[in-house]
């Protein structure tokens, strides 16, 4: 055990002295073309392996969470939400006794596959810029006659509450994966919405004046076994929201980009973040669109 | 009634590699809810998987399996196109059983 810690930081040094060579030699190189002299090699070296200890050990770990996360990966439960809201899609439901299967999720009716992967976007026919769950309870109010209440009432599921919403959520989102996110800002309302979302990113307040920016604007930070990536870069809001949503084995749920907002919410001691409100929709819009290019992969799983 | 089961049932050489992904709540009998009263327990407790009306697997299941449960398992001797079929049985007398053909490994 013992040795093989002294061993791993002498390879950890080794390894910091030859990168460091390398670079000071890359610089000397590129800078005058004069040969490199090996007098700065020396100075730096001294300083390094603490960093290259504490760099090591984080990516361990940062491994050892992936495993986890291989392991957990087949036999996501997801696909029975999948499946459940496939079946709610074809359903003839609601005081119209019609089905899904004409709602436009923004690339005509009844077009599903990659529709995700361009949302929130904005729609014609109810002026607004909408998010894949406002949209699905539009569709629900105009197409099968529910009200908005009954479109929107307790839309996050628990053991005595499975509502269709997670479940046609999980179905459209299925219907994007290995698309590339391209959310548009053509339309002024779209811009607007992404204006307000950033603003939102960034809003401190509440009892602990915190933004989303206090966890999500740093580079690899965690909180206990949950990575809280870096939003304000590309790569890392990309692998984010390409992961969403996602099914909680902590919690035996699926939960919708929605949910997570709404968490995000209630963890700053925000005040209720109202679901498919305005806010809600713009915050998805700069977080959505800050993701283009990146593969949609979900639903996923998470601890 | 539960929602189906998933399965999924490939071969690869002579055995076939099963997967099953069961809807089930697995309430441990542990767990209050937010007026203090306990949940009574409900859970699967007996799991069987036949293949051409032969058991392949049988297993007695307790609480601690967890919630939403996935099911790997392989047995030899399975042709491709012939069906597995699971069943499960919970302790409330509740019972699903769903069906897959198996397929070749891709």
């Amino acid at each position: 055990m013992r040795s093989e810690r002294i061993l791993t930081c002498i390879t950890a040094t080794t390894a910091a002295l030859v990168l460091l060579g390398m670079s000071a030699l890359a610089q000397a190189q590129s800078s005058s073309g004069a040969p490199a002299k090996p007098a700065p090699k020396a100075a730096p070296a001294k300083a390094a392996p603490v960093k290259a200890e504490a760099t090591r050990s984080s990516n361990a770990t940062v491994r050892e969470i992936e495993k986890y996360r291989e392991a957990l990966a087949d036999g996501n439960p997801a696909d029975l939400w999948e499946a459940r809201g496939e079946d709610l899609w074809k359903q003839k439901r609601g005081p119209k006794m019609a089905s899904l299967e004409q709602c436009d999720l923004g690339l005509g009716p009844g077009k599903v596959k990659g529709a995700y992967a361009q949302l929130p976007r904005y729609f014609e026919d109810t002026d607004k810029v909408e998010d894949l769950e406002s949209r699905l309870v539009t569709c629900m109010v105009m197409l099968q006659g529910f009200t908005y209440d009954q479109a929107k009432r307790a839309p996050f599921g628990s053991p005595d509450n499975k509502p269709a919403m997670e479940a046609l959520v999980a179905y459209v989102t299925a219907n994007s994966r290995g698309v590339k996110m391209n959310v548009g800002m053509k339309h002024p309302k779209e811009k607007e919405a992404y204006e307000i979302g950033k603003r939102l990113f960034f809003h401190r307040g509440g009892p602990h004046d915190f933004s989303c920016a206090t966890c999500h604007a740093q580079d690899d930070i965690r909180i206990r076994l949950q990575d809280l990536p870096n939003l304000t870069k590309k790569e890392p809001a990309q692998r984010a929201y390409t992961a969403w949503p996602a099914y909680r084995v902590s919690q035996g749920e699926l939960r919708s980009f929605q949910w997570r907002l709404f968490d995000c919410f209630r963890q700053q001691r925000f005040p209720e973040l109202e679901f498919t409100s305005q806010g809600s929709v713009a915050l998805t819009m700069f977080l959505a669109h800050n993701a283009n290019g990146g593969t949609y992969n979900a639903p996923s799983i998470k601890r | 009634m539960s929602d189906p089961m998933r399965i999924r049932a490939q071969l690869s050489g002579s055995t076939v590699d099963v997967r099953v992904l069961m809807a089930h709540e697995m309430e441990t009998g542990q767990r209050r809810d937010a007026s203090g009263k306990t949940v009574p327990a409900w859970f699967i407790q007996n799991v069987t998987a036949t293949y051409n009306g032969k058991t392949v697997l049988s297993a007695q299941w307790g609480p601690a399996v967890s919630k939403n449960p996935f099911l790997s398992f392989r047995f030899s001797g399975g042709k491709v196109g012939d069906k597995v079929v699971v069943t499960w049985v919970d302790n409330k007398g509740g019972k699903r059983t769903d069906e897959a053909a198996i397929t070749a490994a891709a």
